[in-house]
């Protein structure tokens, strides 16, 4: 089987207009990053490969992951994760219910609970289990929100601008973090941004669009 | 409805419960009009009840009574709340006005007719508390303030009740309208805040609330409660005089009474028609008026016409509320003592049978029909959300048809159509006839927070496995309790608010707070009034209580989801 994420010609439109469009394979544990001005399509490109694209948006091409091809796949049966700027946290769930939202189906409660409560020491995050998401800082929330995607074991990571909302001590730190884990975990990550540093500390291929 | 095809279904099915029983009831009024009524042993086509209506004596003055009290209660309540709004928006005074009015909303019409109708009769509130010292008053003045000839109370009880409903949907539309900086644009021209407001940002909220205006203006010329409470009897507006036919024991009288469902109908549209051209005259004066470039005269003073007109109108809908809640607890009370000799609870233990009877009929029948809008209500925006189809204008249109056919108009017909189908039996068709104008409130009112809600939730959901019907029930609904519990407390107050739908379809058996408060008007029994008309609020307001408590609790941990 091949690991990795392949978009083959995969092109879209808008109302009919031609918008965006890219012809890559990611390897498993590369990064990508595309960078262009706001309004370019760069979202809209990661929205096409999630499923979530409107109404307007038609897409051609093919999509594959890890060998299987997910062009017309559901969204929540794609596996592909992403995060964007804004934490997203669910703002009527817990640290730990937000994290067993993510976590795959499967095992006793107490065996979940530990998962939760070992993901939840890996972020540094010990004894959070039961807080509400609001009251935590935003680095604290990024770190759960990463991990709430790795729990659900996607096999891509696409980041949506998933660093511009931290100020610069915590980007540095945010984005060692994600590349880290990506990298542990072989992730084929797609990365949209219109930040240089970011592109620079992702160390692959930038595609300039636009 | 985690399958496709019921879930794409339900906007159908919503339009079906919404539409059906105003077309059912349209056609079950033409019918009759012309003659053909088998139950009452006449079969048509004829033109005698439109004949018997015309020869009725009174159908002049009852025709002018429904245009004028209609067409003036709209223009007041809209030019009032224009002032207020142009006058005031953004200041602290302004947010006071709406902390005051907003609330005022969910009272229903009836109740809020007997509290204006305690306040300014000749025996009422204001003469007492002004008798003897001001007026020398030792017994009540023999004048006919409410139910007056003219129907100015009848207006004065509309007006009331719509500023805050017109209020509600200006300030909605203005959220989206960008005013904040057109008005700053105004200001830095010259402009005085209410001239920059009229001028630069009422065209833009018109064109949002003009469905509602034309729902105000429909509701006021076919009222029946307010009306009944308020309104001239000799002769009255057209729509209490259909409900007179109506209830007569001669069943030949619905003919009558069905060419006069008719006649309503055809002046709402012929007046909603005039008050379209009178828009396009006065959107072209406006333009000319705006191309002088005046920078405003008379602002201050038209700035305080608007706060103290409209602090008086909620101040009297308030007073009124206090004025029923003292009656209901009332002993003897002397004609020009401002309070009663004494209070207890003996109205109340009195009429308790009675109310706890009507207390259960007004909750099932607001449970059920708020319920059952709320499902159709979320199924339409799921569909909606999934499709990626937003509604239409002409969507917009067909949600508020149900208020804009006056109830007189089709509700005769509908229990025309029961009738004699045999189905004019229990709560089920008082339920159906509710949902008619329950679901379109519940739509927008649950409409812009769930369009408001941020998608990119559903997106990360789906992204970390979540079904759409996951997505529905574990995000979003959980996410969206509070304006969701709103919803169907604007819906149970919808319902408990029906007059006539439950009258005419309960064929006189299901009796609501409602139905036995307006009963009641005539007889003059103030502390029984007082007592109905208390329980009726309260029925109303409640469940705004719960929508407010219900989320503070079950969310007390979660501030994220405290606005």
């Amino acid at each position: 089987m091949d690991k990795g994420m392949t978009l083959r010609n995969l092109r879209i439109t808008r109302d009919g207009q031609p918008l965006v469009g890219l012809d890559r394979a990611i390897a498993a544990g590369e990064v990508l990053t595309v960078m262009g001005p706001s309004g370019v399509g760069k979202s809209t490109l990661l929205a096409a490969i999630t499923g979530t694209l409107g109404p307007a948006f038609k897409c051609s091409g093919e999509i594959w992951l890890d060998g299987h091809e997910i062009s017309n796949a559901a969204p929540h049966e794609r596996r592909v994760g992403i995060l964007f700027q804004d934490d997203l946290l669910f703002p009527h769930l817990s640290v730990a219910e937000n994290l067993a939202f993510g976590l795959r189906p499967g095992g006793s409660r107490t065996q979940r609970r530990a998962q939760i409560d070992a993901a939840l020491s890996e972020i540094d995050l010990d004894g959070f289990a039961d807080r509400d998401p609001a009251t935590l800082s935003g680095g604290q929330k990024a770190r759960v929100a990463l991990m709430r995607m790795l729990l659900s074991e996607p096999c891509a990571l696409l980041l949506d601008e998933a660093f511009s909302g931290l100020d610069a001590a915590l980007r540095e730190q945010m984005r060692t973090l994600v590349f880290e884990r990506a990298k542990a975990r072989s992730l084929p990550v797609l990365m949209v941004t219109h930040d240089t540093e970011d592109a620079a500390a992702a160390g692959g291929d930038v595609i300039r669009l636009g | 409805m985690t399958k496709g095809l019921p879930l794409r279904a339900l906007p159908a099915l919503t339009l079906l419960a919404m539409l059906g029983p105003v077309a059912a009831g349209l056609w079950g009024t033409v019918l009759p009009a012309f003659g053909h009524f088998p139950v009452a042993g006449q079969s048509g086509p004829s033109l005698d009840p439109i004949r018997h209506l015309l020869d009725w004596p009174g159908l002049g003055k009852a025709i002018w009574l429904s245009v004028f009290t209609g067409v003036t209660a709209t223009v007041v309540s809209l030019g009032l709340v224009v002032l207020i709004t142009a006058g005031w928006w953004g200041t602290r005074t302004f947010r006071a006005l709406e902390r005051i009015l907003s609330p005022l909303l969910s009272v229903p019409h009836a109740a809020a007719a007997f509290g204006l109708a305690f306040l300014i009769a000749p025996s009422g509130w204001f003469a007492r508390i002004a008798s003897p010292v001001l007026t020398g008053w030792d017994r009540p003045p023999d004048w006919l303030i409410v139910n007056d000839p003219w129907g100015l109370s009848l207006v004065a009880g509309l007006v009331a009740k719509e500023v805050p409903f017109l209020l509600l949907m200006t300030l909605a539309a203005l959220g989206q309208s960008d005013g904040t900086r057109g008005l700053r644009v105004a200001q830095a021209l010259g402009y005085g805040r209410l001239t920059g407001w009229v001028k630069c940002v009422f065209p833009r909220v018109y064109a949002q609330i003009r469905l509602p205006v034309f729902v105000v203006l429909a509701f006021g010329m076919s009222v029946v409660d307010v009306a009944v409470i308020l309104g001239p009897s000799t002769p009255p507006p057209l729509s209490v005089q259909i409900l007179r036919w109506m209830n007569d024991p001669d069943l030949s009288q619905r003919l009558t009474a069905a060419a006069g469902a008719l006649l309503q109908l055809a002046l709402v549209l012929g007046t909603l028609g005039v008050w379209i051209l009178a828009e396009r005259a006065i959107g072209a004066a406006g333009r000319r008026w705006t191309a002088r470039g005046g920078r405003g005269r008379f602002e201050t003073g038209l700035r305080w016409i608007g706060f103290v007109t409209g602090g008086a109108s909620a101040i009297a809908v308030l007073a009124g509320l206090s004025g029923l809640v003292v009656w209901s607890f009332a002993g003897f009370w002397a004609f020009p003592d401002a309070l009663p000799g004494g209070f207890g609870l003996r109205n109340w233990n009195r009429h308790w049978p009675g109310i706890t009877d009507a207390f259960t009929d007004t909750a099932v029948v607001a449970l059920v029909s708020a319920g059952l809008a709320l499902a159709l209500v979320i199924g339409c925006l799921e569909a909606e959300t999934r499709s990626g189809r937003t509604l239409t204008r002409r969507g917009l249109w067909l949600l508020y048809l149900p208020l804009l056919v006056p109830q007189t108009a089709f509700l005769p017909g509908l229990q025309t159509l029961l009738l004699s189908l045999g189905a004019d039996r229990g709560l089920g068709p008082v339920i159906a006839a509710h949902l008619v104008f329950v679901l379109p409130y519940v739509f927008l009112s649950l409409g812009d927070p769930w369009r408001a809600w941020d998608q990119r939730n559903a997106r990360v959901a789906a992204s970390l496995g979540a079904t759409p019907a996951a997505v529905l029930w574990r995000v979003r609904l959980p996410m969206l309790l509070r304006p969701i519990l709103t919803a169907v407390a604007v819906g149970v107050a919808v319902s408990v608010g029906q007059y006539l739908p439950t009258l005419l379809i309960g064929g006189g058996r299901v009796a609501t707070l409602t139905t036995e408060a307006v009963a009641l008007a005539s007889g003059g029994d103030r502390r029984a009034i007082g007592v109905y008309a208390v329980a009726q609020t309260a029925a109303a307001l409640l469940p705004f209580a719960a929508a407010l408590a219900i989320p503070a609790l079950m969310w007390r941990n979660r501030r994220g989801l405290h606005g």
